[in-house]
């Protein structure tokens, strides 16, 4: 039963993400590569996508996974079972906000999972970067450095970073811009 | 609850929804907006614990802030309406997209496109790393657990969903620990 699969799978993202919707890509690149519902690279064209368009990016990135394996149904399921733990955490802690929100043992833990989200936000990030930036099929087949290192995408790569870090002005803008730019530098390139 | 307030909620929260561009942290100033000084529903204070509570918790800032929200105003069916509406805009929004993509995908210039967003995903990817960065990684010990995060992911096999409760321990363990020797 697809649609109870995709609920339990987004369920333990939703419980398990802390930190925001990009705490969410390890979880969904594990999710792909072990189900086989879609590849990392199909992974990353939903995250381009969530960040787009309105709306929170953990929830339309759920919603775009499920439609990805199971259609309209496919998307409102992932939604839900994304959704399901915070909501039922949250009425459980509304209760005794004051509680919680002082409450040093949960800042203890929270103390621990802030770097460990961090740490698989990197490793997803990684995987990421390998797929995108480096061309390790052409470098198992030339075994040249150069196979490797594919120059296009690499000064894409270079050029967004330094404007989105070190240009003042520029940093300001909203990612939605640096995706558009992207995307016309990809059609103008005929692809990398 | 009458129905109408339930309405109210989840018409309220998917004009949230519809206006939060990129995430629970673009999402502050417009609850601000919609519920501080449209509505009069919250004061900034109780906004601003509302949000505390909805980053502390796990799950999706936006949806733990909604649901918090919703339920101070109408009880467990005010939660679920608010977080119903926040969502709302997402589902729609996101599956036409998505089924519009779909049918394009075999398009040389969307399949370059994309290509060339592949590596702006990269860049935003770095960005939000260095940016976390400063808020979890502040000690030795959250360092540590950063990089064996990262090491063992890259490593193993392991499940995500291991590392965060067994993260979650380690930061309680680290202050019992820190407790005994002064």
């Amino acid at each position: 039963m697809i649609y109870l699969q995709l609920y339990w799978e987004f369920f333990k993202t939703g419980l398990f993400a802390v930190g925001g919707g990009m705490a969410t890509v390890p979880f969904l690149q594990e999710m792909g590569l072990r189900t086989g519902w879609f590849s990392p690279a199909t992974l990353a064209d939903m995250l381009a996508v969530s960040e787009s368009t309105p709306g929170p990016i953990g929830i339309n990135m759920a919603s775009y996974a499920g439609f990805t394996v199971a259609g309209v149904p496919g998307g409102v399921v992932a939604t839900l079972g994304e959704i399901s733990p915070s909501v039922l955490i949250i009425l459980l802690v509304a209760a005794m906000l004051r509680a919680v929100r002082g409450n040093r043992t949960v800042e203890r833990a929270f103390y621990g999972m802030r770097p460990a989200s961090l740490g698989l936000i990197a490793a997803a990030g990684i995987g990421v970067l390998r797929l995108c930036l480096l061309d390790e099929a052409a470098f198992a087949a030339g075994g040249q450095l150069s196979d490797l290192l594919p120059w296009k995408p690499l000064l894409l790569f270079a050029l967004l970073w330094g404007l989105t870090n070190l240009v003042k002005p520029a940093k300001r803008l909203h990612p939605l811009t640096w995706i558009a730019v992207s995307a016309a530098v990809g059609v103008l390139a005929g692809g990398f | 609850m009458e129905l109408r307030k339930l309405g109210e909620l989840f018409l309220c929260f998917a004009r949230v929804g519809v206006m939060t561009f990129g995430g629970g942290y673009a999402m502050l100033p417009i609850l601000q907006r919609e519920l501080v000084e449209r509505r009069g529903w919250a004061t900034a204070e109780e906004l601003g614990d509302y949000y505390a509570v909805g980053q502390c918790t796990p799950g999706v800032i936006a949806v733990n802030t909604a649901t918090f929200v919703g339920f101070k105003r109408g009880g467990p069916a005010g939660g679920v309406a608010a977080t119903l509406g926040v969502v709302t805009p997402s589902l729609v929004i996101i599956t036409a997209l998505a089924a519009l993509l779909s049918r394009f995908a075999e398009l040389p210039a969307v399949q370059h496109a994309f290509s060339g967003i592949r590596v702006c995903v990269c860049v935003l990817i770095c960005n939000a790393v260095t940016k976390l960065w400063k808020s979890a990684v502040i000690d030795g010990p959250t360092l540590c657990i950063f990089l064996g995060t990262l090491a063992l992911s890259l490593l193993t096999k392991l499940s995500p969903v291991v590392y965060v409760p067994a993260a979650a321990l380690i930061g309680i363990l680290v202050h019992v620990l820190r407790r005994d020797r002064p």
